[in-house]
């Protein structure tokens, strides 16, 4: 639903074309709302001071025939940029040496612009495809032409295009060719796209393009950008995330601090950065030092109190609840099969709160410039804040400009831009550039988290002692519903909304007799917190509940764990899958599971105080999945577990960039392990109790397992990948605990000490 | 004023004494490659080097710099800088790529005073440098990379 709803976004296009004093240039623009036919052409023929070639808002080929492709995604560590410009550049038959990248703005000419939910390359392969196939048979017709032969005839290929011994480059054709040309909607369409063994970039190992300039400390992320005149700004945070008031501000002591100017309060008339204050510096170390000095007294909000326990009751309490909630899945007659159970299985499982802990702490540098706003800092969702800023600046979505650069970490800390907002304000109240920099505790304050999460599972059984149901609820904090409540979904039976990134992966590809699951939204977390969405999001901690129940599942009925979960895969009914995005259904998920036992110790003998767990994911949604496997190998000493090794197997369709897909599977495993037995926090009197490395413990080099993760070969229609990875391995832990110790794990952090 | 030399050039800051470094390095003067994290010497980020040995600038204070030698990642440029480096992008090391800086800045520390270091040296000395995007996997493969080996020893 979210995806189709972006995806028209971008590939809502057609083909313009238009008389610059040049020579014809033509564009393939973007229709979008603010955005019209003639805006588009114009903008391009602007831009195009001398002959280019742009057959797509994308790209553009210069009169050298250099390749710029403009990237529209925030680039925070997936090399998201090389991977969308290898898409174009093979369709178009590219020398990769030519292909330069271009991070843009939030121009509205580029569509909606997110950069999330392991979502780029699954929403822009078929547009960049069709637009790179576009450009390829332009080139094609005009290079056949200043050659003198048949269209039919010429190859495009590494720059140039060819018919027998001779050949002209893309550089040729841009100075000398009949490059206007038009196309409907339709025929972009329809563009022949190359066969997958016609493929000549997208598949092989490459470069990431952003690595160089990364390995030299030239990168320049939003905390590295200055402005001429501008001032430091720090926060100074109320003590709850809603409804605090400033009711005094003493800076008395700040005066005696050189540098330090003025300490505002932050009215936000969109209530997310509401209750703030601010001191304003001309330098930071000034900022940080007048942060301490100066005593702000707030009145504090009603949530003031809130406890970690208290959160997770109120999820207690809700998941107890037959009424509570909204009803996602509804097959079979679960109530019949529960009044007529032999005998039931009730487990609760939990997750803690988990932060973001971007190594880049939040920051936004904001300039006003003739009544426009400009923003600079890495965001990935521009189309989410910019309604948002307006709505607290009053002023149109049209006249803020969000510049985009590197992202120090994004795992969707950086889906919301709030940390914009105040600094937005300061500055037009200033009249003067704020750069708005948080330190480390106040970032993590100020963090949209990982919501404490507790799932309620109870299966019944027949009289012979088959599994006869699952009935699944799920509480949490909704990130959704507080900043994109159009996104949420519709439940059954008009049931209420849902927040689908807090309930996808319980939808899951096992096939059960009758399967309930309620979405439960913890008002209590909606109110003393913002929900964040955080890496994997939703299915990242499901998934814990979900795998570790279906190996109580297993073991309840004797039966091995992967065995039991394969009887389950059986690919029919809704779980067949379809075309293109789900061939082949549960078929694939089994297929990946038995290859990860063949290439685990699965079913050998270990030592005591070891222990393999197995668990399996399916990406982020039903309708994108990246099917995945795991198996864990633990030692467990005394109350310590240490993660041996990991095995994971990954069918994610086309693979585009297979060293950068290597790096996102790598780095989400670790993650995974990360938050299994290293991350963790709890709300203590309204807020997150750790807020630094000092006690937050994210994990380290020392803590790094073996890896031993494969991707399948495949053509299918490509998946995400940036989180899918991350997601069976928390699941995997603990069963792996359970077969070293019989201990059954239910919270997520592992903590064996109680 | 405070005078320190800065990737080999003499200069000045006129900040207090208590300033931390990594301010006086990225704000006043213009460096940027070195990086703010945590602010209590726990991520390496911020790691330079302090006549040749890697510190956390951003809880050093400018004083400790006054008539020292500091180096930066653009100042990194000696043959173990420049190997780790190029490691780095053999390797394909850095993702988001914000904590890179400090991680070459405290590897190469360890390969001036060790050229072959095991992977327990490696870790052990890495350990402090966190990466949220968790490459360690290839940091420690660029690191070894980047190592001249036993046979240099003493040349």
């Amino acid at each position: 639903m979210s995806i189709a709803k972006q995806r028209s976004a971008v590939t809502r296009r057609t083909f313009i074309a238009g008389s610059a004093g040049t020579g014809l240039v033509m564009g393939l623009g973007a229709v979008l709302p603010g955005c019209s036919r003639e805006e588009a052409a114009q903008e391009i023929v602007a831009d195009g001071a001398s002959r280019s070639f742009s057959p797509s808002v994308w790209f553009a080929i210069d009169s050298s025939g250099a390749v710029n492709v403009n990237i529209a995604k925030a680039e925070m560590g997936q090399h998201v940029g090389t991977a969308l410009a290898r898409i174009v550049a093979d369709e178009l038959g590219a020398a990769w040496d030519s292909v330069s990248l271009t991070h843009v703005d939030s121009d509205p000419k580029w569509g909606y612009m997110v950069t999330g939910g392991s979502w780029s390359v699954f929403t822009s392969f078929t547009a960049l495809s069709q637009a790179g196939a576009t450009g390829r048979t332009v080139l094609a017709d005009a290079g056949a032409k200043l050659l003198g032969v048949d269209a039919a005839d010429v190859t495009v290929a590494n720059g140039s295009v060819s018919a027998g011994d001779q050949s002209v480059t893309f550089a040729d054709i841009v100075q000398r060719g009949d490059i206007s040309r038009t196309f409907t909607d339709e025929e972009v369409a329809a563009m022949p796209v190359k066969t997958a063994a016609d493929r000549t970039l997208i598949g092989r190992d490459v470069a990431a393009k952003d690595i160089p300039e990364k390995s030299r400390g030239e990168a320049v992320y939003g905390l590295d950008v200055e402005r001429p005149g501008m001032v430091y700004a720090h926060p100074l945070l109320p003590p709850t995330r809603y409804g605090s008031v400033v009711t005094a501000v003493d800076d008395s002591a700040a005066k005696e601090i050189p540098g330090y100017l003025q300490t505002l309060t932050i009215d936000d008339p969109s209530g997310f950065t509401t209750g703030q204050a601010m001191v304003v510096a001309d330098n930071y170390p000034a900022a940080m030092k007048a942060a301490k000095a100066v005593a702000v007294t707030w009145e504090a909000g009603e949530t003031a109190t809130v406890s970690e326990a208290d959160l997770h009751a109120e999820g207690a309490r809700l998941a107890a609840d037959a009424a509570a909630g909204t009803l996602y899945i509804d097959d079979g007659d679960v109530t019949a099969a529960l009044n007529s159970a032999s005998a039931t299985l009730t487990s609760t499982y939990r997750t803690a709160t988990a932060l973001h802990f971007t190594l880049e702490p939040q920051n936004a540098l904001v300039e006003w410039v003739d009544g426009r706003c400009h923003i600079h800092a890495g965001n990935q969702w521009q189309s989410l804040i910019l309604p948002v800023l307006a709505g607290a600046l009053g002023v149109a979505e049209t006249d803020i400009v969000i510049h985009q650069y590197y992202l120090g970490g994004g795992f969707g800390r950086r889906l919301f831009g709030d940390q914009m907002i105040p600094a937005a304000i300061a500055a037009r109240e200033l009249g003067k550039p704020v750069k708005l920099v948080f330190e480390r505790a106040d970032d993590s304050r100020m963090d949209c988290v990982r919501s404490p999460s507790l799932a309620r599972f109870v299966a019944s059984f027949d009289s012979a002692d088959d599994l006869t149901a699952v009935d699944h609820a799920v509480t949490a904090g909704w990130p959704t519903k507080s900043m994109a409540p159009g996104f949420l979904g519709d439940g059954l039976n008009d049931s209420g909304k849902f927040d689908p990134f807090s309930i996808n992966g319980a939808d899951h590809w096992y096939t059960f007799p009758a399967h309930r699951v309620r979405a439960i939204n913890n008002e209590l977390a909606q109110s003393t917190f913002l929900p964040g969405w955080l890496r994997a999001v939703g299915p990242g901690w499901i998934n814990w509940g979900n795998e570790c129940f279906m190996d109580e599942l297993a073991v309840r009925a004797n039966v091995d764990a992967i065995d039991f979960r394969l009887t389950k895969l059986d690919a029919a009914g809704k779980n067949a899958g379809s075309t293109p995005n789900s061939v082949g259904g549960a078929s694939r998920l089994a297929a990946v599971l038995r290859d990860v036992r063949e290439r685990s110790p699965w079913g050998q003998a270990l030592p005591d105080g070891e222990g393999l767990g197995v668990a399996t994911a399916f990406g982020q949604e039903r309708n994108m999945p990246t099917w995945t496997a795991c198996v864990a190998h633990v030692v467990v000493d005394g109350d310590q577990v240490r993660v041996k090794k990991i095995w994971q197997t990954i069918d994610c369709g086309t693979v585009i960039h297979p060293d950068g897909a290597m790096a996102q599977a790598e780095g989400a495993t670790l993650w995974g392990i990360s938050l299994a037995l290293h991350e963790g926090t709890q709300f203590v009197e309204g807020q997150v109790a750790d807020t630094n490395l000092d006690t937050y413990s994210p994990l380290r080099m020392a803590d790094v397992p073996e890896l031993d993760i494969t991707f399948v070969d495949s053509t299918e229609f490509p998946m995400g990948l940036g989180e899918p990875p991350l997601i069976a391995v928390a699941p995997a832990i603990g069963n792996a605990v359970f077969a070293a110790t019989g201990k059954r794990i239910r919270d997520l952090p592992i903590r064996l000490a109680s | 004023m405070t005078e320190f030399e800065l990737n080999g050039t003499v200069i000045s800051s006129d900040s207090a004494d208590d300033t931390p470094l990594l301010w006086v390095i990225r704000d006043e003067l213009k460096l940027k490659g070195t990086k703010f994290g945590c602010g209590i010497g726990q991520c390496g980020a911020c790691t330079v080097h302090l006549n040749g040995v890697a510190i956390r600038s951003c809880s050093t204070p400018l004083a400790a710099a006054a008539g020292q030698k500091i180096t930066t990642i653009e100042g990194l440029t000696t043959p173990v800088g420049d190997a780790l480096k190029q490691a780095w992008v053999d390797a394909q090391v850095p993702q988001c790529g914000y904590c890179q800086s400090g991680q070459i800045m405290q590897a190469a520390t360890l390969l001036e005073a060790n050229p072959a270091p095991s992977d327990d040296e490696i870790t052990t000395h890495m350990n402090g440098n966190l990466c949220r995007c968790m490459s360690y996997v290839r940091i420690r493969k660029a690191i070894n990379a980047a190592a001249p080996g036993e046979q240099e020893v003493g040349e």
